[in-house]
């Protein structure tokens, strides 16, 4: 086995490609498609309270792992308090301190959060074991015994009873007991709180959870109450208003549980307010601040870090080695046959400038034109290296020329053909004119048209969007390319070419 | 309809991926190309072995040299200008005659002293060597051809190309210049090529530009019957330029002249696949058949009644 060699090293690289790219792809959220914005949520939380001149210590809850968001970034601002951090396992805290402090202060938490379909929808906490049936007082406690009877014969599990009995409870004047239990509720914190209590009575646990619904421009705002019932396997919102399960969109759960949002010790009035805004940001920037927070370096060292110029530089590059694994297969596998190996990669290019229908108008009025004064150069007699100088600045001339005449005539596209390679237009007009000179009129043209064709079809291909985006994304997919032009340069089989080549033998069937 | 790339694998075509993959790249040694890149180290190697080869008039290797042409040719009438390092028979210019006022090419047309310069000059800027680097010309004896071929030869020096895997000679055919070709006996440029049965060294049909012919496209004569005169020491020439230069994978050039006989021109590392349209025959199983054998016998003689009793054995049915 020959090739095995050959063969295991590129199976090695396509699959580190691979996987490198999958593990970009999964776990840090790089898009393998060129979608590349989504919708970032910043939310400021501004914690003020009126300090009495001693120590101040204030403790405000922040969003810990937000069901259906990813946290990007957050920012603790304060002047003169020391700030740290507590994770309590359901909620996360700030906690602001200082010695002294006077009159009305102002704490600032900002976040900035993504909505991530890679992130659990729900919150992911154990089951919390099922609750004690609490003392209701004797009147309501008939009420609330009646009402779950009730909503028991006509449910069929936890969330359904769940549901149903939030649909009563909210319906008014249906059942005048039920009615009874509406009252007293005067917030919709204590009425979320109640539903809980009333679903502690069928010793379902649910729990009341905080949120904030993300409208862009948002001022002022407070946090939102939403209940959570366990079936048993894992925690399903609710709305406490209409039983509708799931949470809303847009709703960043902020806190577990009625600890209070904002405790202040040696401090009085305690007030938060929330403000939000929207933003579009490219995902892969949103991946790289990601990758930041998980602590990983991939990014770092990945395309993004460098300068957006060299970037810009490197976006084109990264385009060249698929046009150099087209030039593979259509040179080795189809046989085409152009001028130089990698001429047409490089005329390609230049169509990227000037598009693919005006490329090829521009590039064959040009190498016409040279081939018809190279021609007229052969009578003289020139040694090589001055007749290809000549060439090149008869090629150079006749660029300028059709950006004149392309300007004068409104053409503004005709402009673009300064960007052709001018040194490769010299040489494909060296080459076909020795070609025509020894092998015909019909070899050069042939050689022109495959050369032109292995250009169009490159041009194609390192335009291709989804194509550009992966090789600049995800850079090590080029260890693929490399891998199959591996396999390639062991391909031992026939060229398409071939089959008319030996028509003969096909046609025959025999020797 | 079967997929011509099995019907081609049965008829045990040889690919042009295959060829470079598997013989060139196998069997010929990147450091001896120099050997038979440079048809003056051919020559040279050759003369030093005793394998007649066309006779050397001269070497054009300076611009100036140029000027002393008519010195190097004395009183010579016929020559060839050749690129050393020339591949695919660009660069060839064969002169028939001298005339006082120029030359007469092959072709029978005029040409006058400067444009036999600047030919030249085109030479040594390297414009027909491989990766244009600067080059030299060499003059030659402008070979006689035998009247063998006199019918089934277009102008220009049909020679004899003989493929030689590991100094084993498997497939031979006569290169025949047409009209198209402008005298040059490479296929590509439209000469014919007909096959040659290796034990009776008697021709066959041949090809041209990739069809079956039977008879030479200008001549009209049958390509098919011409006993080569001399075969057995011309298939043992074959196989003594292996050990010029130990290129496992080689072609081998030989044109018939009238008066000295067999004369090695050139040794190709990269021979061409046409051969086996010329012969009607793959090359692929006699090759393998070579390869499988664990020794190769040392002389030249032994080598070629292995490939006759190989070829006889791998002959399809």
């Amino acid at each position: 086995m020959r090739n095995l060699p050959v063969w295991i090293i590129a199976a090695l690289l396509i699959a580190a490609g691979l996987s490198l790219t999958a593990y970009k792809a999964r776990s840090l959220g790089l898009p393998l498609t060129p979608s590349t914005e989504a919708a970032v949520w910043t939310v400021e939380a501004r914690a003020a309270f009126r300090a009495r001149g001693g120590p101040v210590k204030a403790t405000l809850l922040i969003p810990g792992q937000p069901p259906g968001f990813e946290q990007l970034d957050e920012d603790f601002i304060s002047s003169g308090f020391g700030v740290s951090q507590e994770d309590s396992g359901l909620n996360r805290a700030a906690l602001w301190a200082i010695r002294r402090a006077n009159g009305t202060q102002a704490l600032y938490y900002r976040v900035t959060v993504y909505e991530s379909e890679t992130r659990p929808a729900t919150h992911t906490d154990p089951f919390p074991g099922y609750p004690q049936v609490p003392a209701y007082g004797e009147s309501t406690q008939a009420a609330v015994n009646a009402l779950l009877e009730e909503v028991r014969s006509e449910s069929a599990d936890i969330v359904t009873f769940a549901r149903a009995l939030i649909e009563r409870m909210n319906r008014e004047g249906s059942n005048p007991s039920v009615d009874s239990l509406r009252s007293g509720s005067n917030s919709p914190g204590a009425w979320a709180q109640w539903l809980v209590d009333v679903l502690a009575g069928a010793r379902i646990p649910a729990r009341v959870i905080w949120g904030l619904p993300l409208v862009d421009g948002t001022r002022d705002a407070s946090l939102v109450p939403y209940i959570e019932v366990h079936n048993e396997q894992r925690w399903i919102p609710m709305s406490p208003l209409t039983g509708k399960t799931g949470l809303p969109d847009d709703f960043l759960v902020w806190r577990v549980g009625n600890d209070p949002l904002l405790a202040v010790d040696g401090g009085a009035q305690p007030d938060v307010r929330f403000s939000v805004a929207r933003s579009q940001r490219e995902i892969v920037s949103i991946a790289r601040d990601r990758a930041r927070n998980h602590g990983s370096l991939l990014l770092d060292y990945s395309l993004f870090a460098l300068p957006v110029q060299t970037q810009n530089v490197y976006k084109v590059l990264l385009t060249v080695p698929l046009g150099a694994f087209l030039v593979v297969l259509l040179r080795n596998v189809v046989g085409v046959k152009t001028f130089g190996t990698f001429m047409p990669i490089l005329i390609a290019l230049a169509f990227r400038e000037t598009k693919l229908l005006w490329g090829i108008i521009l590039f064959s009025l040009i190498v016409a034109l040279g081939l018809g004064l190279r021609f007229a150069l052969e009578r003289l007699k020139l040694l090589l290296v001055p007749r290809l100088a000549s060439v090149l600045i008869i090629v150079i001339f006749l660029m300028l020329l059709v950006s004149l005449i392309s300007h004068q005539l409104g053409m503004e596209k005709g402009l673009s053909i300064a960007l052709f390679p001018m040194v490769i237009l010299a040489m494909t007009i060296e080459r076909m004119s020795l070609v025509w000179e020894e092998h015909g009129a019909g070899e050069a043209t042939l050689q022109g048209c495959g050369s032109l064709l292995v250009a169009a079809a490159g041009f194609l291909v390192m335009s291709n969007p989804t194509l550009t985006h992966l090789v600049f994304v995800f850079p090590e997919l080029l260890l693929v390319l490399l891998g199959g032009c591996l396999i390639l340069g062991r391909y031992t089989g026939y060229r398409l070419s071939e089959f008319w080549r030996f028509r003969a033998v096909i046609a025959g069937k025999q020797l | 309809m079967r997929w011509p790339g099995t019907i081609l694998r049965e008829a045990g075509i040889l690919s042009m991926n295959q060829r470079n993959a598997d013989f060139i790249m196998h069997h010929n040694a990147r450091r001896l190309y120099p050997l038979v890149d440079d048809k003056l180290q051919t020559k040279a190697l050759a003369q030093k072995a005793g394998i007649a080869v066309p006779e050397l008039y001269g070497v054009v290797r300076t611009e100036h040299a140029i000027r002393e042409l008519a010195d190097t040719l004395g009183d010579k009438t016929s020559f060839v200008v050749k690129p050393a390092h020339g591949s695919g028979g660009n660069g060839i210019l064969v002169v028939k005659d001298r005339r006082a006022r120029g030359y007469i090419k092959a072709s029978g047309s005029m040409m006058s002293d400067s444009e036999l310069g600047h030919h030249i000059s085109n030479i040594l800027s390297g414009m027909f060597s491989l990766g244009g680097m600067p080059d030299q010309a060499m003059i030659e004896y402008c070979v006689q051809f035998d009247p063998i071929f006199e019918n089934v030869a277009f102008q220009g020096v049909p020679d004899i190309r003989t493929i030689v895997f590991r100094g084993v000679p498997v497939a031979s055919m006569v290169r025949l210049p047409t009209r198209s070709s402008d005298g040059k006996a490479n296929l590509h440029q439209g000469a014919v090529g007909a096959g040659i049965e290796l034990t009776s060294g008697i021709t066959q049909d041949g090809v041209c530009q990739n069809a079956r012919v039977s008879s030479h496209p200008d001549t009209g004569a049958p390509l098919a019957g011409i006993g080569i005169p001399g075969w057995d020491t011309l298939l043992l020439l074959a196989a003594r330029c292996y050990d010029l230069a130990r290129l496992g994978y080689l072609g081998v050039d030989v044109v018939l002249d009238r008066h000295h006989g067999p004369l090695v021109l050139e040794l190709n590392a990269r021979p061409g696949l046409s051969i086996q349209l010329a012969n009607r025959r793959g090359l692929l199983p006699v090759l393998r058949a070579i390869e499988q054998q664990k020794t190769i016998p040392d002389t030249a003689e032994d080598r070629v009644a292995l490939g006759l009793d190989l070829l006889a054995r791998h002959t399809p049915a």
